[in-house]
């Protein structure tokens, strides 16, 4: 008797999964957007492109990727809508992106889309490594305000400042790939070193730090732009600082996995992805956009940082990651436990 | 191998007569548990009706024996047949037996009724015949008042009577009963065995019995199978296995008895300390044997004259009879005697008596066995 | 008699159908446990012999992982803290189960109750709390004397909170277990009170402090989610598997970490094993309940160190509670309900705790009769050793898999698309499925306890009474069980609520479980919503666990009239 009723339960609280329209071609979309651009984009885009439905599947950069990389066998996801460039590329050296030019893609900033014929993938937005300062910390500890990468080196910030690890985070990667392509390898592992005795923590997630500068935990975080702006549109006593000694950046990019059963669904989703309504949706959260003259809207942004990025040869960039990590982990990773 | 030779006519365990007809047959029953063998070459008859217990020290193989009856644990080797049928390496629930475990294995959470009515199923017992035939039994066994009870709510003897007559219920043509005592103090215990027995007579069912116990086994059963190390020492009723054991185990393990080894002569046997009992020529002259005597079979007088004497070493008063040691030399034996004879003939601690052993008496075996 | 004369017939034994069924059922469940342990494992364990392109490479990633010493440190560093955390771990929770079971202070249902409260959270609930108590704007900062949290410290804190229900639970069962009459020897024998612990209490408990000690163990090397939230950037092994698949996409290497983090496991695994064995020998079945009487001297102690404890618990909860209220850590501490509004922050907000639900619930409906029947068959199937051995095996083996492994494994394996199952990936399905593989050991080991309580002749007694062996299990077994069944179910019920390591890579779409939610949260700098949602589960979960304990005595007036005299 109690059994049935349990089933009889069970059975209540599976119907409305079971229940979903079946009139619209559902997309499976990956993504590691910021949860509160889910909602605003997915109704944008279901409403300019009515056939389809979007299905949210969002985890962190590091995430998502890992299980693309792990699904490629027997691929799940439909589009991939929002995430780094760098894990695209990486997904392309495996054949696992469909090629295809949205119409309009040509429009793009050249070095915000792929270089291929036909395209692998298209950008959105750029966003950069940027400085988490917390001001209220700053007042207590007496820290001066940094605005450059050299200036970190400051004694001032000896155990003040906390940076994700590269080997775990794509955002510490983004950051010393950054340094990297604006001082030169070797100065950028010089300046690494000296960086280090300044360094608390290197955390595994890329927003952490950013997180921690925001609740007081340090001083300084490193992080990335958008997840600086959203905290401090919270409510966080932070400053934003992109540095003006050359910021490294990362795109958040659109791309149909190979494969895709519901290929011309996909492709309408990413013919919209590259329009200048989506443009001007991203236009809400990030400084620069895909799409020249679209003019972002984006509450308390660095402005004025586009001249600060540092050039950067993507595709370059992937083929030295593991080298480049194998080295920052023998050099830093050991040694990184707090003292 | 033992009771061979020079005292097969002292020793010649033979059944009684068979006079029913033979119901579950054994025939080189063997089983191994990987390299150790439990049963070697083991053969027995049960005839219907009959009540037989298995009888040995643990580790004998008789509890291996009745769970290869019950298939419990299949024979390695040999046939089974009950009432004709070969069963050797049947599953139980191809057989026809009821049984009764030591440890009762009742089922905690079902009634004294539901336990006995459990393997009264199917089409065969509708519910009224059930009931009828619980009813039947839990009067029986004398359990009527407690029908309603869980077995935890009831005393150790209850559960065994619960037991058993859940192993009756369905009419078993054979019934296995494994130490079904061992768990009850001596008084219940005493109690229970004459009721199990006099309810085997009622019911007329072929019943074997498990026991270590050997005043039980000569309490209860039409004839006793005695085991050691994996084979059957002796089959014969409680009066062949006691005066006329098969074996030097048999003589020793059942009932009590005084050893000693002697050599024969043409004139009597010679003890090891020289003396001579005089008796006929029982075995090939010059034969060394070992010699067992009751204790009810030596006699005592106060005579110390030409005959064996030996020294009273202790005395027991156990209410009917009173029990002696007496020792000469290497050779030590037990009596027993009434205590108006011991006050007859003066026995007590130190004093010396005379003492005969009845030639006809003595259970002689050949001494390499 | 001429022994040669006579042929030798070999007896060719006859299963009956229940024997038969028996047999293939279990053959079936041990094709099960291949199909959704074994499998995947093996899948994921032959990458570590890849490399990324999937040719074969032998053991150079291990040359690799041998070479990397930061990898190395990671083993280092995770068998310290574990072994730091059961050194400490293990004396207070023997000290707070000889309260609850050898002493007469008062509450000790409520006692025994607060103590449950870790299992029943999120790993990440005792983190943040630590945070918001330790951090750099911590409230008792001070106490750490210019420490910093991040790190070992944290971690070990974290892992005590979380770890000490599991310790408790084993050692109160030991020392309940305690035969009286030992005592009235010892006492007899005018020992005193320190000899007579030293000499019956802890012996008595022995294996019950080696099986708590290794069951800690095993917990601190196999999570993630502590060492993630406070663990700073001191790297443990499973942080390295996270590392390595998360940070690097390097399966192949993943799989090597994997099979490392194995080892420890799989170690303490075999020591309980053994320490079991080697309790079977000395344990009496005719023991006398050992029953405490009175004395100040001894409760007065024990109340106060209860009293703290507990405290420090409900503290680390309420701690949690309230930060869920804060508007903003530390800068705005108005208290306020809007971080329980979930879709402020997470797409798939109150849903996720819906998906929770309906996870656990099939996990606990499905797992619990399963883990029981192959529990029932590991033990009563007649014959086959063989088989009753390696089904029994794979029933205890996943304790020592951690979570993340068996996740990347099921990710491998059940998306393959020569794999017919792969229509299950994605869905409610897999997430059940490996929530009940993930929990198995323990529902199994609960089951495997319950039913050799039982008179092993049940079996044989109703096939001598032509009863079919199902009828048996049916009207005796399972009622006898109820209780143990109910307690698997529950325990599956509230581990898959809380668990995150084992399904952050098998959620699909519509699928998201709140304890994912609330990392994620987490990880975005949503403190306060994740501290929420890490109460929200911890409520589910109390409530689960409060039903269970309300059907269960309902249970026992109803249907267990049988164990009363």
């Amino acid at each position: 008797m109690l059994r049935r009723i349990a089933i009889a339960t069970l059975l209540a609280l599976s119907l409305p999964a079971l229940a979903q329209a079946q009139s619209r071609t559902r997309l499976t979309v990956y993504t590691a957007l910021e949860n509160e651009q889910l909602g605003p984009l997915k109704a944008l885009a279901e409403a300019a492109v009515p056939s389809i439905e979007i299905a949210w599947v969002r985890d962190s950069t590091g995430v998502i990727t890992a299980r693309l990389l792990a699904e490629r066998a027997n691929p799940r996801a439909d589009v991939i809508w929002g995430v780094s460039v760098y894990s695209l590329l990486q997904m392309e050296g495996f054949d696992m992106l469909e090629p295809y030019t949205p119409p309009g893609a040509s429009a793009l900033r050249p070095n915000m889309r792929s270089d291929r014929s036909p395209m692998t993938w298209t950008g959105m937005d750029a966003f950069v490594s940027a400085i988490c300062f917390n001001t209220v910390v700053a007042q207590q500890r007496n820290l001066p305000r940094p605005s450059t990468w050299a200036d970190l080196l400051n004694p001032a910030y000896q155990g003040q400042i906390v940076m994700p690890n590269p080997a775990s985070s794509g955002t510490g990667f983004l950051t010393i790939a950054g340094w990297m392509g604006g001082m030169g390898e070797a100065p950028a592992w010089d300046y690494m070193t000296r960086l280090h005795n300044n360094i608390q923590v290197y955390t595994h997630s890329g927003s952490a730090p950013c997180n921690n500068a925001a609740r007081g935990e340090y001083g300084v975080g490193l992080s990335f732009d958008m997840r600086a702006v959203t905290l401090k549109n919270q409510g966080a006593p932070i400053e934003i600082i992109v540095p003006t000694d050359g910021v490294g950046y990362d795109l958040e990019a659109t791309a149909i996995h190979h494969g895709t059963a519901h290929l011309d669904a996909a492709k309408a989703l990413v013919n919209w992805a590259v329009s200048r309504p989506a443009m001007e949706a991203y236009g809400r959260w990030y400084a620069l956009l895909a799409l020249p003259g679209v003019t972002p809207v984006v509450q308390n942004y660095p402005s004025e940082f586009a001249e600060r990025l540092v050039a950067a040869d993507f595709r370059a960039v992937a083929t030295q990651r593991d080298r480049i990590l194998r080295e920052w982990t023998s050099r830093f990773d050991g040694k990184s436990a707090p003292r | 191998m033992v009771g061979s030779g020079a005292t097969a006519t002292l020793a010649a365990g033979q059944a009684p007569p068979i006079t029913g007809t033979p119901y579950l047959v054994v025939e080189h029953v063997a089983k191994r548990f990987g390299s150790f063998a439990a049963l070697r070459d083991v053969s027995l008859t049960v005839e219907a009706g009959e009540f037989v217990c298995f009888l040995g020290p643990s580790g004998c193989g008789k509890t291996t024996l009745l769970r290869a009856i019950a298939g419990l644990d299949p024979a390695s080797e040999g046939r089974i047949t009950q009432g004709g049928r070969d069963i050797t390496g049947l599953p139980p629930s191809a057989r026809d037996f009821g049984i009764v475990f030591q440890s009762y294995a009742l089922f905690p959470n079902l009634s004294v009724t539901d336990n006995v009515g459990y393997g009264l199923r199917g089409a065969l017992w509708p519910k009224a015949r059930r009931r009828d035939r619980v009813a039947e039994l839990l009067s029986l066994v004398g359990l009527t008042d407690h029908a309603r009870k869980y077995p935890s709510q009831l005393s150790g003897g209850q559960q065994q009577r619960v037991a058993l007559a859940r192993a009756l219920a369905p009419e078993p043509g054979l019934l296995l009963l494994d130490e079904p005592l061992s768990a009850l103090d001596a008084q219940v215990r005493h109690h229970l065995r004459g009721e199990i027995r006099a309810l085997q007579r009622r019911l007329g069912v072929t019943t074997i019995m498990v026991t270590h116990d050997q005043e039980e086994a000569m309490a209860i059963a039409d004839r006793i199978v005695v085991m050691n190390n994996g084979l059957i020492e002796q089959v014969g009723t409680p009066e062949a296995v006691y005066r006329r054991p098969a074996s030097a185990f048999v003589a020793g393990f059942v009932g009590r008895s005084s050893q000693f080894d002697a050599v024969m002569e043409e004139r009597g046997l010679r003890t090891a300390d020289g003396h001579l009992l005089p008796t006929p020529i029982l075995a090939p002259v010059g034969t060394t044997l070992r010699v067992f005597v009751r204790p009810e079979d030596v006699r005592l007088s106060a005579a110390t004259g030409t005959g064996l004497s030996a020294q009273v070493t202790a005395l027991e008063y156990l209410g009917p009879v009173c029990r002696l040691a007496l020792e000469d030399g290497r050779l030590r034996l037990e009596a027993e005697a009434s205590p108006d004879e011991i006050r007859d003939i003066g026995a007590q601690p130190m004093v010396r008596l005379g003492v005969s052993l009845p030639p006809s008496r003595l259970l002689l075996f050949s001494s390499d066995a | 008699m001429p022994a040669a004369a006579r042929p030798v017939t070999r007896v060719r034994r006859r299963l009956s159908g229940d024997q038969i069924a028996m047999r293939w059922t279990l053959v079936l469940a041990g094709l099960a446990l291949v199909v959704v342990l074994a499998a995947p494992m093996a899948m994921l364990l032959s990458r570590a012999f890849e490399d990324a392109s999937g040719a074969w490479v032998g053991l150079a990633n291990f040359a690799t992982y041998a070479t990397t010493p930061t990898l190395a440190a990671s083993a280092w560093h995770s068998v310290w803290t574990a072994a730091v955390t059961a050194i400490v771990v293990v004396p207070l929770a023997f000290t707070f189960a000889y309260g609850l079971t050898r002493s007469r202070i008062p509450g000790r249902g409520l006692f025994r109750a607060v103590m449950m409260v870790p299992i029943l959270a999120p790993s990440l609930l005792p983190a943040l709390s630590l945070i918001m108590l330790f951090g750099n704007q911590g409230l008792l900062k001070s106490w750490l004397f210019g420490g910093s949290i991040y790190g070992p410290p944290g971690i070990i804190a974290a892992q005590i909170f979380a770890c000490f229900p599991h310790a408790t639970i084993i050692l109160a069962v030991a020392l309940t277990t305690a035969d009286a009459r030992l005592y009235e020897a010892a006492d007899v024998l005018r020992a005193g009170r320190i000899r007579t612990f030293l000499t019956v209490t802890l012996p008595g408990a022995a294996y019950g402090l080696v099986s708590a000690g290794v069951v800690v163990f095993t917990l601190v090397v196999t999570d993630f989610g502590i060492p993630k939230v406070i663990g700073g950037s001191f790297n443990v092994l499973a942080t390295d598997v996270y590392k390595q698949v998360v940070g690097q996409h390097n399966f192949n290497m993943g799989a090597v970490v994997g099979i490392v983090l194995l080892i420890p496991a799989v170690a303490g695994f075999w020591l309980e094993r053994w320490a079991r064995k080697r309790r079977a020998a000395t344990i009496s079945g005719r023991a006398v309940t050992y029953v405490p009487k009175p004395r100040l001297a001894r409760d007065l102690p024990l109340l106060l160190f209860c009293t703290g404890i507990a405290a420090v618990l409900v503290g680390i909860v309420a701690i949690a509670f309230w930060s869920s209220l804060i508007r903003f850590w530390p800068w705005n501490l108005s208290l306020t309900w809007d971080n329980y509004e979930f879709g402020r922050f997470d797409t798939a907000g109150w849903g996720s705790v819906l998906t929770s639900l309906q996870m656990a619930a099939w996990a606990a409906a499905l797992g619990t009769p399963v883990i029981f029947v192959t529990a029932w068959l590991v033990e009563r199937t007649p014959a086959a050793g063989f088989l009753r051995g390696t089904v029994g095996f794979l029933a205890t083996a996943p304790l020592a898999i951690p979570g993340l492994v068996l996740g990347l494994a099921y990710i491998l394996f059940f998306n393959h698309p020569s794999n017919p199952l792969n229509l299950f990936y994605g869905g409610m399905a897999i997430l059940a499925l490996n929530s009940v593989v993930h929990f198995w050991t323990v529902g199994h080991l609960t089951a495997t306890t319950a039913l050799r309580q039982l008179d092993p002749e049940f079996e044989a007694a109703s096939a001598s009474l032509k009863v079919p062996v199902w009828s048996t299990f049916a009207r005796v077994t399972v009622p006898i069980c109820l209780p143990a069944g109910l307690e698997i179910a529950a325990y599956i019920f509230v581990n898959a609520m809380t668990t995150v390591s084992a399904v952050i890579f098998l959620y699909g779409a519509d699928y998201k479980p709140a304890a994912v939610a609330a990392v994620q949260m987490e990880e975005s700098g949503q403190t306060s919503a994740a501290a929420g949602m890490a109460c929200v589960i911890l409520a589910v979960a109390l409530a689960v666990k409060t039903v269970q304990v309300v059907v269960s005595a309902i249970l026992d007036r109803t249907t267990q009239a049988w164990r009363r005299r």
